[in-house]
């Protein structure tokens, strides 16, 4: 069985970036596993700007973005699997990949995972009706729109006003194409503000806030969709019902981290986030295991998942090369109006970096970070919103003696 | 054009299929229509996939016969045709006190109708079996067993093929005549002459008896909805779960059944509807379906749906009326040659292996039919690469390279798996089709990661954008390309 230092399974910008970080470290003996037959990941499929405004303060398109990451990781001469579908990961980091030339059992010291995520599909949301051609969650859509060249479809309504949803409505007008609405369940959008604008308010696409759709007609291809208003306590509103006849609906419902495999590994998933469970070096519950880009936690900027992939890259190098490790560590929690805190165990001893979503939107809010009635920090926010990621840099000076941390919204 | 046949079998279900290939095994001419683009898209890819042991069907109806001889037959059928079947056993679960009286009547139906081994056990038993099942006690019969009903139906039309029966698609009867002793079909493609006309339209049974006449029977679609688990769900129960039968509608109430791909089937409801293709799902049904199922199994969420589809019942009465009807299975007294198969609810996919000989004895009744000494029972199906050890899969990747690229992520579905499944005997290339032959895109991501890369596949096949579909005509995937 081959021995590897570290592998990380999943070449997208999570990836590159923890692979680029392994070997700035001085690890040489590291393999990159990805299942498509080109690195890049979701960003291949993102031929809109928008890309590395934070890190690079330009403008970049998803493959551009990707290009810069793919040609240092050439340059550093790091090794890469194409075509490598990782098929099992063990405990002992085991790991079995298949491709067309083989399939390969590989040993690992430590293991980087950064599979990405998937779209929520029809059936997970429940919607009711009949199952015509002509549905589509709204990244299959991109992706046969922009690597295969079809055309989706003419009278478009768009469930869920996720970021790729509001994207692709842009680019079905674009090309011709009819959007008729976006139906959102929610009080509020749950793509980025700037996406909303750009993407809908430019091309006067209706948004319609608190709908939802009832009824899906058509036997082959799909003829309308029944939207329906939605009450206060979710229920739908009987009277205000309305029909739309279309040829195709996208789902951009939500995005669930695909850890199938963590599973597999036994890798403790949040509820909340359908991520691991990890600590402030982004490792999991099974020593040297870490995760890192929208594997742990579905982000919004692709340059932040960058940056968590290079931290990653440094812990899985530290404990390779048998950096420290007995740390103390404590609980971090989520209280009243915060979705979920990531990572979910801090040391105290270092100054950390935290990510946090907030549960529903508000305006002039404050992020209180306490150890029981200690307050440790308090940040003001003019706005906040679900579809932002928030980051806390927390210092250790700050942190010194913290039983429990507890971050709340009020 | 005028083409002659022997015997027209109407209808690619598991019954039309199930006769078709038993009649292979003579020498006549058979000739099976089928109005969709693929076998089994009818009520046969539609239900709960169960073998059932015969605890429901009133003793001394052919339902009851017929059921007990095809759960008997049902393992060297599967054997043969290469499908899955797995005895599980059948568990009916009292919830209090009062409904083990119902477990009583049902044991003492299922001793009458001849199912062996069936047994009451108490909540402490039930607990062993099943620990994650409320309940007080059981009755069990281990001979209920589950099979994938698509993969049997598309398996006896391709051994059916293989041994000389012509399959013709998208062609659907539009009527029949009598002629000089003789009966003619007509269809959307052409006119047929045979001898034999077989009625296994489901459904529209009803409908195609009309065609010459008999107007003697009505179907009153029931559609039944399920949810469909995810995988990780696989263990939380072992054998097929039912509640007591419930007092009306003469079904055998929602029950959760394991699916011999490892998810959990939640399901069927009961609801007359008018349209009899109408196998919508609806929000309201979704919901009782997970309030009951959570009753027996505290333990669902409903995080782990993935799927929901319907299927519809060919019932013989209608919604106001109570009380029992048996399966019609006869050559009609008014015309003959003319065999009906009306009303052929559930049980009907397990009885199919019976209900295929006992058609085959009504025709030998009238005329002496010879042996196919060519006849080949044995049908292979698609290599699946899921299944295979470590070992194994590494020595298949070595001969063939197209085992080593993953299509569908969910179910490890490999490009050599989808290229069979476009290459099948029956030449078949829809999305539908794909999906009934390899499992790509049934599991929890529904097609988001597959399709693109399926779509590609049959790309390099030829098959060009307008003729990429979902199901067959009107159901195109593409409104052709973005750029030349
Ligand atoms: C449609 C869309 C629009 C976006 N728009 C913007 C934007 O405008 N600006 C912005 O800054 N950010 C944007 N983002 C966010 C950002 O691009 C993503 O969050 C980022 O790409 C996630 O990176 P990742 O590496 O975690 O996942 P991915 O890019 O999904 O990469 C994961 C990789 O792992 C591989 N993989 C998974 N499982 C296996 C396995 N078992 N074996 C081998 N390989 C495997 C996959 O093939 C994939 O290549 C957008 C995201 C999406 C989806
Ligand atoms: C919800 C539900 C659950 C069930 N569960 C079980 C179970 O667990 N176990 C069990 O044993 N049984 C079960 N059944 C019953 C079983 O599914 C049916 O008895 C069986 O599938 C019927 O097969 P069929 O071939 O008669 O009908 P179908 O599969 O409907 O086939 C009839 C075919 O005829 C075609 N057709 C119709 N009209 C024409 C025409 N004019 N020209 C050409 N073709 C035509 C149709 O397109 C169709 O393909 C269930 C049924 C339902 C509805």
């Amino acid at each position: 069985m081959r021995e590897v230092d570290i592998i990380i399974i999943g070449g997208g910008p999570a990836g590159l970036s923890a692979a680029i970080s392994c070997k700035r470290e001085g690890i040489d003996n590291l393999l990159l596993i990805e299942r498509e037959d080109r690195l890049g990941g979701i960003l291949n499929q993102c031929i809109h700007s928008g890309f590395g405004l934070e890190i690079f303060k330009e403008d970049l398109t998803g493959p551009e973005y990707a290009k810069r990451y793919i040609t240092e990781v050439e340059r550093l001469h790091i090794p890469f699997m194409l075509k490598g579908n990782v098929l099992d990961i063990s405990q002992d980091k085991e790991v079995v990949v298949v491709s067309p030339k083989g399939l390969f059992k590989l040993r690992a010291k430590a293991i980087i995972l950064s599979m990405g995520c998937r779209e929520r599909a029809r059936g997970a949301i429940g919607i009711p009706g009949t199952r015509p051609a002509g549905i589509y969650t709204a990244g299959q859509a991109q992706n046969l729109m922009n690597i295969r060249n079809y055309m989706v479809g003419k009278r478009v309504v768009i469930l869920g006003s996720g970021d790729i949803g509001l994207i692709m409505a842009r680019r079905l007008t674009l090309e011709g194409a009819r959007v008729l609405a976006v139906v959102e369940i929610l009080p509020y959008c749950s793509g980025l503000p700037r996406n909303r604008v750009q993407c809908l308010e430019d091309f006067k696409i209706p948004l319609l806030l608190n709908h939802t759709i009832v009824d899906i007609k058509g036997d082959k291809r799909l003829k309308s969709v029944t939207i329906s208003k939605v009450g206060k306590r979710g229920g739908i509103v009987p009277r205000q019902k309305r029909e739309i006849p279309c040829d195709t609906l996208l789902l951009s419902c939500g995005l669930i981290p695909e850890n199938e495999l963590s599973r597999k590994a036994g890798v403790i998933l949040d509820p909340e986030t359908s991520g691991p469970i990890v600590n402030e070096e982004l490792e999991t519950n099974i020593p040297g295991i870490y995760a890192c880009g929208n594997v742990l936690q579905v982000h919004d900027l692709v340059d932040w998942v960058t940056l968590e992939g290079e931290k990653v890259g440094k812990s899985a190098a530290s404990y390779v090369k048998g950096g420290k490790r007995n740390y103390q560590w404590i609980d971090a929690r989520a209280g009243s109006g915060i979705r979920y805190i990531i990572p979910h165990r801090i040391s105290t001893e270092r100054d950390v970096e935290v990510t946090l979503r907030v549960s529903r939107p508000g305006k002039d809010k404050d992020i209180l970070v306490k150890d029981r009635n200690r307050l440790i920090k308090k940040v003001f926010f003019g706005k906040v919103n679900p579809s932002q990621m928030i980051k806390l840099r927390l210092n250790k000076k700050e942190l010194r003696g913290t039983k429990a941390l507890w971050v709340s919204l009020r | 054009m005028e083409e002659r046949y022997d015997i027209v079998v109407i209808g690619g279900g598991v019954i039309g299929c199930s006769i078709a290939r038993e009649l292979s095994k003579y020498q006549v001419k058979i000739l099976l229509l089928e109005k969709e683009s693929d076998v089994t898209l009818g009520t046969s890819g539609k239900n709960s996939g169960v073998v059932h042991s015969g605890l429901y069907p009133k003793p001394g109806s052919l339902k009851a016969r017929l059921n007990v001889e095809g759960n008997r037959l049902f393992p060297k059928f599967c054997e043969e045709l290469d499908v899955p079947f797995r005895k599980i056993g059948t568990l009916v679960v009292a919830k209090n006190k009062d409904e083990v009286k119902e477990l009583k009547r049902l044991k003492k139906i299922g001793d009458t109708n001849g199912v062996p081994g069936i047994e009451i056990i108490s909540q402490h038993e039930l607990k062993k079996m099943e620990p994650n099942i409320k309940g007080v006690a059981s009755l069990y019969s281990p001979t209920g067993g589950i099979t994938s009903p698509y993969t049997l139906t598309i398996a006896l039309a391709e051994n059916a093929l293989l041994n000389g029966v012509k399959i013709s698609l998208n062609n659907e009867v539009k009527g029949i005549r009598r002629e000089n002793g003789r009966l003619l079909v007509k269809t959307e493609k052409g006119e047929f002459k045979t001898g034999w006309v077989i009625n296994s339209a489901g459904l529209f049974a009803d409908r195609i008896a009309q065609m010459v006449g008999i107007s003697d029977y009505r179907i009153y679609p029931c559609r039944g909805e399920y949810h469909i688990l995810d995988k990780r769900t696989m263990g939380l129960i072992n054998r097929m779960v039912y509640p007591v039968p419930p007092k009306e509608g003469g079904g055998k109430g929602i029950h959760l059944t394991p699916t011999i791909s490892g998810n959990i089937l939640i399901g069927p409801s009961a609801a007359y509807i008018r349209d009899r293709e109408d196998t919508k799902t609806t929000k309201r049904i979704m919901k009782r379906l997970f309030q009951e199922a959570k009753e027996f199994l505290p333990k669902l969420t409903e995080n782990d749906f993935i799927h929901n589809y319907s299927g519809n019942r060919a019932k013989l009465i209608g919604p106001k009326v109570s009380g029992f009807s048996d399966f019609v299975i006869e050559e009609s007294p008014k015309i003959p040659y003319f065999i009906n198969l009306i009303g052929i609810e559930s049980p009907g996919l397990t009885c199919a292996p019976a209900i295929a000989k006992m058609v085959v004895n009504i025709i030998k009744e009238k005329e002496g039919l010879r042996r196919n000494r060519d006849f080949n029972p044995k049908r292979h199906g698609i290599k699946r690469f899921s299944d295979l050890s470590l070992d194994e899969k590494e020595r298949l990747i070595k001969e063939n390279p197209n085992f080593g690229e993953i299509i569908c992520r969910c179910e490890e579905v490999t490009r050599q798996e989808i290229i069979s499944a476009i290459k099948n005997p029956l030449g078949v290339v829809t999305l539908s089709g794909i999906k009934y032959r390899t499992r790509a895109g049934m599991g929890r991501c529904q097609g988001g990661y597959c399709l693109p890369k399926i779509v590609g596949i049959l790309e390099e096949f030829g098959i060009s954008e307008r003729e990429i579909t979902l199901k067959g005509k009107g159901s195109s995937l593409f409104y052709g390309r973005m750029r030349e």
